[in-house]
Formats: C-alpha cells, structure tokens, sequence
C-alpha cells in the first residue's frame, strides 16, 4: 500500500484568491502562478496534516466528476510542480500547518 | 507588463477586486527632501491594533499586491510588528524607504519576511548632490549601504531618480551606479503638487529641453522611435479605456485611514476608522464617480491627438481641478516626447493667455455637466 503525502503551504509565499483561480508568488523569486479551480480546492486545504488522497477523496472526488485514481495522479503531478517551485511543502509526515490558513479565502 | 499579471488585473476589474493598495504608515520622515509632496507631522497616525485590522480587511477584500510605504516607512518603532503581520496575511509586499535605517539586522528581517522589492530614491551619484537634495548629511552614504545590503540578502532593489533642477545632469551616474550594485533603475520626471493642493514645488520640475533629451535617451526609453512616435489620435477602442488602475483594481490608504483613489489623486472617498474597507471599496460615491470616467468623457484629451498614447495621470488632473481634464505635466510629456503640442498646451500657449496673468475660466467637467470655475496663473 502506497504511503500517504502531506502537502502545505509555504510561508514564503504570497496567495490570494481571484474569484474561483489562486494567484501563488514565490517570495524567493517572484515567479507568479495561477491555479484554476481545482488546483484551488487543493491549494486552500493542504494544511500539512490531510493526507493528498484524503483532499482528492473528499474535496475533488466528492464535487467533481473524475475517479479518485485520476484525480490522485493529476493532484500528485500538481503538487510536485508546486514544490519543484518552493511554494508547497511535500512530505511523508504530517508537517506542521502553514503560519496563515487565512491567506486564501475559502 | 506579463501576460499572467495583464490576465489578473482584468480578472480584478471585473470582479471589483482592490488588487493593489499602497498603505503609508506615516508621513513623519527623517530626511526633508526639497520636492516632497507631504508634510511631516504626525496628525493622527492609525494605532498599530488599527493597521492590523486593516491589513485582515483588505486581505479578506482580495488585495494582493501591498506597497508600505510612507513618509520613511521606519520611524514607525511598530513597522516589524505591522510587516510581519502582512507576511501571515500572504501579501505581496513592496516597500518604498529611503533606507537610512536599515542596517545588517534590518535587511536580514526584511529578507526573512519575503519582502519582494524595496524602492530606495536615489537622487544623484554624488553625495553632495543627493544630501542636499534630502537636507541630511550623509544620507547618500546610508542610502547606498542599505541598497548594497539588500542587494546581498538578495531582495529586489528598485533606485528611484526623481529628476528636477537640482539634479537634472546626474541620471546616467545613477543608472551607472544602480548597474554596480545590482539594482533597477527607475527615472521620475515628474514632481507633483503637494496633497494639499500646493504647486510651489513645481517649479522644480526640469524645463521641456531635458524632459526631451530624457524621452529620447534610448538607455532609458528603450525603443525611441516607437516611443516617440507621432501620434493617431484616439480610436474607438481607446475612447471607451480606462483612463489607469487609479480606484479601478487599486487605491491608496493614508496613515490616519482616509482611502483615496491613488497617492496621487486626493479624492477623499471615505476612512477605515468609520467606514470598513470594503464597503468604501464597493460602495463610496466618489470612487464609483473614478470608475466610470473613460477617455470620451474628457472633453480636452478625447478630442486631443495624444489621447490615445498620453500618460495622463487622472489625479494630477484633479489636483489642477478637473478629473475629466487634462493634466498638463502629462501634456508636457506628450510634447517633449513627440514635439507635438497637445490641445490643452496649444490653448495655454495661445498668445491671449500669455497676456493675462490670471484667467478665470468655466470648464464643463463632463457628463453630469458640474461647472466649476478653474483658475490658471499664466507665468
């Protein structure tokens, strides 16, 4: 059985959401990022201690039309590029939750 | 501009987002620069718990761009505190300082708390220059130090060269400089009036001999012969723009709350001691008046051949007493960047007004057909 991941927010960064899309800025490089709706829903609940496939499961799974296989390896793909970037935290442990679970309006 | 950061704006404007504020936490400063457009006193600067509160509305309200600004942002003992608590809100935080507070410990906190760009003016390359132009002794010195510990914790370092008589021969030193420290060189040609209304301070602005050689520097102004192209004339599509971002997707929060439409553009539309940020946003008279002023409501500039490629500022308008006028420091650009004079200048330069030393005029001021009289003093 595959292990679960942890996802959260990096502290350097500066979010907001614009309507039903994330704007994300590195505040190491100022790369800007736009997340769409789903990349969102994902964005706005890795609080470092959900599991991934909990987040799909319950948050994708449940409001959109996709299996969780697909939903999981679409969401695996996302938070790898978002921590390739320095913006989302990745681990195999719960990590402690983002300093600010304000800084996107849910 | 990218194509990423185009997109939100246009998002932010049609979901009434206030995507931009820039927020001075005071207008106390420690240096007394001879073009400043604020006074220095302290009327009633908003309270650190107030500022707090402020920064959780206007996150909440979408904001996401925050430019700190001031005023010398520092003398506040409470700025680390106010910035920290922008941090966990996950702004996107500029700042504007003249740097002569900040230290090895300071750049580092600054760094730490993922300030993304700090904007220092740097008036000359010459420390005689520059201090005289602040009227503080060793101000370059302390200025440069900043901007080269900064440069060192890797912050975006923007040196802002305002141009005006004092200086006028000394940008490409500056440039130079900014080149050898790492930072972006950023070249005002403008001195604007003070927030009171006071023009005294214009008569620092370079002459129209400068201005041009400044528009036609390609070092500075990139692409000359496009940016220095004559002009068409306004078609339809600008006829019907946004005249800038000014209360559309940004606006400006002094220090004791009062909310304008820019920095630039005090048009007072309402305080956040009173009145929540986003209702002012949403709701205020004054800002929805700023929203629906487009180019063909503006009877000089819509019929102007600039109208189309002007960088008329709305504030700077209303600061000579019309928002749907033109502003004539925008018009003096025009003119030193094409060598065509625009409407407004043809009828300030006509040889009648020259005769006059003041002239009292009605102006329309637009679509609700508002007169006013406008005094212009013909020097």
């Amino acid at each position: 059985m595959k292990n679960s991941r942890y996802v959260a927010r990096s502290t350097a960064i500066a979010a907001r959401a614009l309507g039903n899309e994330t704007m994300v800025m590195s505040a190491t490089n100022s790369t800007l990022f736009t997340l769409n709706e789903i990349a969102s829903v994902i964005w706005a609940a890795a609080d470092g201690v959900t599991p991934l496939d909990q987040i799909v499961a319950n948050k994708i799974c449940a409001q959109y039309d996709i299996t969780p296989e697909a939903a999981l390896k679409d969401a695996e793909t996302l938070v790898e590029g978002l921590a390739a970037h320095g913006i989302l935290l990745v681990s195999d442990q719960p990590l402690a939750g983002p300093a600010n679970s304000r800084g996107v309006a849910l | 501009m990218s194509g990423l950061i185009v997109e939100m704006a246009a998002k932010a404007l049609k979901l009434n987002i206030p995507l931009s504020v820039q927020l001075d936490l005071t207008y106390r400063c420690n240096e007394r620069c001879v073009h400043c457009y604020l006074d220095h006193e302290d009327h009633g600067e908003m309270t650190t718990a107030e500022i707090k509160d402020l920064l959780d509305q206007m996150a909440d309200a979408g904001v996401f761009y925050l430019t700190v600004s001031g005023g010398e942002i520092m003398m506040r003992r409470d700025f680390f505190e106010i910035l920290e608590h922008a941090r966990l809100r996950t702004f996107c935080i500029k700042l504007k300082t003249n740097g002569v507070l900040i230290r090895k410990k300071e750049a580092h906190r600054l760094r730490e708390l993922g300030v993304v760009s700090v904007q220092i003016s740097i008036y000359s390359h010459r420390p005689e220059v520059h201090d005289a132009i602040t009227k503080m002794p060793g101000s370059f010195r302390q200025s440069i130090e900043a901007v080269r510990l900064l440069r060192k914790h890797r912050i975006h370092v923007d040196m802002a060269n305002v141009l005006m008589i004092h200086n006028l021969h000394d940008y490409d030193g500056v440039k130079a400089l900014a080149a050898e420290l790492g930072a972006q060189f950023i070249i005002d040609p403008t001195i604007t009036p003070m927030m009171d209304g006071d023009r005294s301070i214009l008569s620092l602005n370079v002459d129209e001999d400068i201005l041009r050689e400044v528009f036609h520097n390609e070092a500075l102004a990139g692409n000359v012969e496009e940016f220095c192209a004559v002009p068409q004339g306004p078609g339809q599509e600008e006829l019907n723009s946004l005249p800038c971002s000014a209360g559309h997707t940004a606006c400006y929060v002094s220090p004791y709350g009062d909310v304008y439409p820019c920095v630039q553009f005090p048009l007072p539309c309402g305080n956040v001691r009173r009145t929540k940020f986003v209702d002012i946003w949403r709701h205020s008279p004054q800002l929805k008046e700023v929203r629906s002023i487009r180019l063909r409501d503006m009877p000089a500039c819509s019929q102007c051949i600039h109208g189309g490629t002007c960088t008329r500022c709305p504030g700077l308008a209303f600061l000579e007493g019309n928002m749907r006028g033109p502003s004539s420091q925008d018009c003096e650009k025009s003119y030193a960047r094409t060598g065509i004079p625009s409407e407004n200048l043809k009828r300030r330069k006509s040889p009648s007004q020259h005769l006059q030393l003041v002239q009292i005029q009605a102006l329309a001021s637009g679509a609700d057909n508002n007169r006013f009289l406008e005094i212009s003093i013909a020097k």
